[in-house]
């Protein structure tokens, strides 16, 4: 038994039929070949699926690929349209927003949601903006560091 | 070898950008899970629902009659594995233990323990056939903690085990004469004459203390992916801080040659000591084999949780005698720590650690290493360390207290210095304990005035001894200048950028020259695990020993072109190739012409350096505790810590602020929680409370560099030793908060709030 959908993904419309229990994240990573989005937690805490869903951030392990039917996705791989990096993603790389990197590809979609709503954020709320994306290897200061980074070194 | 001299290098002190930046900000970098293969199968692991049962049937038939599923398999797919003691690394561990912690072969000894795996065409298949497999357990009383599983009448959890007597922390030794249930191993660290330390004191306290048991918490789920062919050579992918270690411990219990097995370790997201033993990976091989085809496994996070990691739950005790003026006379300890289902806790870490920031002449830890029904713990970043730092310095605060003495200046008065014997007897040299203490008694932190009512400082030591072992890496000089660095060890968290600043600065060129890559088992010398706090160090060792042979090369071949006596020749550390009248050449000049002088030149280096630094450190703590809900929110925290040489100081930084944050999380909210049947109640991260961005502020960090002066670079390990302290740091600042002394960790809401409120 499968389903019908169509979903545009990083500017793609893409019609597949997928399974109902199939989720967002799996058919990002297995049908699409899109693995920078990453699986850490299956239950929405960790974040490291985080994904944009019609502008705004989606944890994609817990969204149905049904669910994601006529929306609009950007993953990690379309944030920068034009080849070269996207600000945040320079930003997590040259303040060393990472050590392993897994969670990096949800840290930076949080980010771009973050900086949509604040563009000049203060450090509250950027730990306000980040606190449902773990990392564990960072403590997070320079994952901080990237997002003020990013947003042009405001306080 | 020469003291390495604070000298001004050109590239270590540096923060460029490290090399696998792109990828792994643009998501193209390559995680295990990320790996598909033609034909591709996908495998899935059924576990125990039971803490301990007797496993009396598995009919897999159901489960190989639905469409989809290529095959099923149980321990007895696996070789007889002898019960023997072999020596794996760092532990000795019996060959049936390791094997039976992979899967169960007649008991389940922890509830999550795999019974049996499946591989399928498809995830949702897989996980669809771990319900058609028939099990039948007859449920047993389960063990649960220490306490209950060395009294006298605890049900056996190894009917057969005898207490080994250690001789040292990992060789054992005879059984030993007092035999207590469920306890694998004792072992007995001392110096000097306890009963003398004791008569010498004026003051002592004895304390007992208890921690629960916390998990590594990568992100990253383990995976691992096999394809074992027809020629019966074995190849895995996987996410692991030890390729090698991998290789040993599959070619073990698959009695294979370690020539008949590759691994390829793919990007890792997370380890922390955790993704060292194997789990699935001979599952996933065992399933190729049976299938023809390759196996792919990924956990979920349920068992992650459940059948990995975790740290031992402990129990500690601790006595300390001292003068009137805080001169610690006699240290003693007793140590029980949770080794869960099979023997190896690092209790005997615990025990090492626990005296050593100070100076006493008169010291013991006895220190038992439990088994009871819970997963095989697994190492946990100075695996062992906290629990015991924890109880010390929570028993020193107390003593500062009754002597009425600053608790800084308490352990400043007695702390361990060059010369200094530490508990296993051996003095320590070059450390840089006492100028960490001064830093931390100089730093703005501790000269601040906390204010505000319900808050409270702490401050607590964490020793950590470091890790050295084996390296490979070799080195090939490009024609267009640049070094292209082949790595042994796998990058958890820098290590590529690291290494290639230490060649750089070798061979005095430039860190964008070079081009490091970590490579599989077939492609490189024996490399030890990614842990330790040793890469930067022995893997430095060996970049630099590889730098060193390409500037000896160098200079022939310069000296071959002049035509002149190559001891006339000098490669300077800048990089520039100086020989008789003036002549010179760069590195990128000489490169460019090494096809016409010989071809090629490489520099190789396998190392296993002794010399290894220890490391030292010093937190500091605010917490404010809710008078009506006592949750515990921490307000500002310093780590002062020795790292001998900062090679790339915010990675260095990176790891304190890491570590601290796990010690954080330690002490306040993770902790595994059961049910009296012993089924693991909060297998989940909504229910396993991991420091969030709003749980922790800014970790403020000063680097205290003594150069290690057994290292080229005067490295120290700076990874461990960061979630030694927090533990202490923060019971003591909850005490000064409240009055309450948080004696168990972690010092939840649900523990402290009954030890705050008023007795009715």
């Amino acid at each position: 038994m499968s389903v019908p959908i169509s979903v545009t993904v990083n500017g793609r419309l893409h019609e597949l039929e997928v399974e109902p229990r199939m989720l967002l994240v799996h058919l990002l990573r297995e049908e699409l070949n899109l693995t920078g989005t990453h699986v850490g937690c299956d239950t929405s805490q960790c974040g490291a699926c985080t994904v944009l869903m019609d502008g705004d951030s989606a944890k994609s392990c817990t969204v149905f690929a049904v669910q994601a039917d006529g929306a609009s996705v950007t993953t990690i791989e379309g944030l920068s349209a034009e080849g070269g990096m996207h600000p945040l993603q320079q930003a997590f790389w040259d303040e060393h927003g990472l050590q392993c990197g897994y969670c990096t590809p949800g840290m930076i979609m949080s980010g771009v949601d973050l900086l949509d709503r604040h563009p000049d954020p203060s450090e509250q709320e950027i730990r306000r903006g980040l606190d449902g994306n773990l990392c564990r290897c960072t403590g997070y200061e320079h994952i901080v560091n990237a997002i003020r980074d990013a947003a042009g070194g405001a306080k | 070898m020469v003291a390495p001299a604070k000298k001004p290098y050109r590239v270590i002190g540096s923060r460029p950008v490290r090399p696998d930046g792109t990828d792994k900000v643009t998501g193209r970098a390559n995680y295990g899970s990320d790996i598909r293969l033609p034909g591709m199968l996908y495998g899935r692991v059924l576990r125990s629902p039971h803490a301990h049962a007797r496993i009396v049937r598995i009919d897999p038939s159901k489960a190989l009659a639905h469409p989809g599923v290529k095959a099923v398999i149980t321990q007895a797919d696996f070789p007889a594995a002898e019960d023997v003691i072999t020596d794996l690394g760092e532990t000795a561990s019996n060959l049936k233990w390791l094997v039976d912690n992979v899967l169960a072969s007649d008991r389940a000894l922890y509830h999550g323990h795999a019974v049996a795996a499946v591989a399928a065409t498809d995830p949702h298949v897989a996980e669809d056939a771990l319900g058609l497999i028939e099990v039948e357990y007859e449920p047993l009383d389960p063990v649960l903690s220490v306490h209950e599983a060395m009294a006298e009448a605890a049900p056996r959890i190894h009917p057969h085990m005898h207490t080994v007597e250690m001789l040292a922390r990992f060789s054992p030794g005879p059984r030993s004469e007092h035999d207590i249930p469920n306890a694998a191993s004792h072992l007995r660290l001392e110096i000097g004459d306890l009963e003398q330390g004791f008569a010498e004191a004026e003051i002592v306290i004895e304390r007992e203390y208890e921690t629960g048991t916390a998990h590594q918490g990568y992100i990253e789920p383990h995976n691992g992916t096999a394809l074992w062919n027809e020629s019966g050579e074995l190849t895995v992918w996987l996410s692991t801080q030890g390729p090698f270690m991998m290789r040993d411990q599959l070619a073990r219990m698959l009695k294979l040659p370690v020539s008949k097995i590759r691994v390829i370790p793919m990007e890792i997201g997370g380890g922390f000591g955790g993704k060292i033993p194997m789990y699935m990976e001979p599952m996933a091989a065992a399933l190729s084999r049976k299938t023809g085809r390759p196996v792919k496994m990924i956990m979920q996070r349920d068992e992650v949780l459940l059948g990995t990691g975790p740290t031992s739950a402990t129990y500690v005790r601790v006595k300390l005698g001292a003068r009137r003026d805080g001169t610690l006379t006699a240290a003693e300890a007793y140590l029980a720590y949770e080794a869960g289902a099979y023997p190896g806790s690092p209790v005997g870490a615990g025990g090492m650690c626990m005296f050593s920031p100070y100076s006493i002449p008169h010291q013991r830890a006895d220190c038992y290493d439990v088994i009871v029904n819970k997963p095989k713990v697994s190492a946990y970043r100075a695996p062992g360390a906290p629990a015991g730092a924890f109880a010390m310095e929570s028993a020193l605060d107390e003593l500062a207290e009754q002597l009425d003495i600053d608790p800084l200046e308490l352990r400043q008065r007695n702390a361990a210095v060059d010369g200094t014997r530490r508990i296993d007897g051996a003095a320590f040299r070059s450390i840089g304990n006492e100028a960490v203490m001064r830093a931390a008694e100089e730093s703005p932190h501790w000269n601040s005035e906390l204010q505000g009512e319900n808050r409270g400082r702490g401050i607590a030591m964490g020793y950590w001894g470091n890790g050295g072992l084996e390296s490979s890496a070799y080195a090939t000089v490009n024609r267009d200048g640049t070094v292209g660095l082949v790595l042994g060890s796998v990058d958890i968290g820098g290590q590529r950028a690291a290494l290639a600043m230490q060649i750089a600065e070798t061979l005095g060129i430039d860190y964008e020259q070079v081009k490091p890559i970590v490579v599989d088992t077939d492609s490189i010398g024996y490399t030890a695990v990614t842990g330790g706090s040793r890469t930067t160090f022995a893997s430095g060792w060996a970049v630099h020993e590889a730098g060193l042979e390409i500037r000896r090369e160098l200079e022939a071949r310069a000296a071959r072109i002049w035509e002149v006596d190559a001891a006339l020749v000098h490669y300077d550390d800048d990089g520039v190739i100086r020989g008789p009248e003036d002549r010179s050449l760069s590195f990128a000049e000489i490169a460019g012409q090494l096809h016409r002088t010989g071809g090629t030149v490489q520099g190789k280096a396998d190392v296993m350096p002794e010399g290894t630094g220890p490391a030292f450190a010093c937190h500091i703590v605010d917490v404010e505790v809710d008078p009506d809900t006592a949750k515990v929110e921490v307000l500002r925290y310093t780590a002062i810590q020795d790292v001998g040489t900062a090679i790339h100081p915010d990675y260095v930084e990176g790891q304190i602020q890491g570590g601290a944050v796990q010690g954080v999380g330690m002490a306040l909210t993770e902790e595994y929680v059961y049910d009296d049947e012993g089924r693991l109640r909060n297998a989940s991260l909504l229910d396993y409370r991991m420091p969030t961005t709003l749980d922790v502020p800014q970790i403020e960090t000063i680097l205290v560099e003594e150069p290690n002066p057994g290292h080229p670079y005067g490295v120290r390990g700076v990874g461990e030793v960061p979630i030694v302290p927090p533990l202490a740091a923060i019971a003591n600042a909850i005490h000064q908060a409240t009055g309450v002394r948080p004696r168990t960790l972690p010092a939840s809401p649900r523990v402290l709030l009954e030890e705050m409120l008023p007795e009715a």
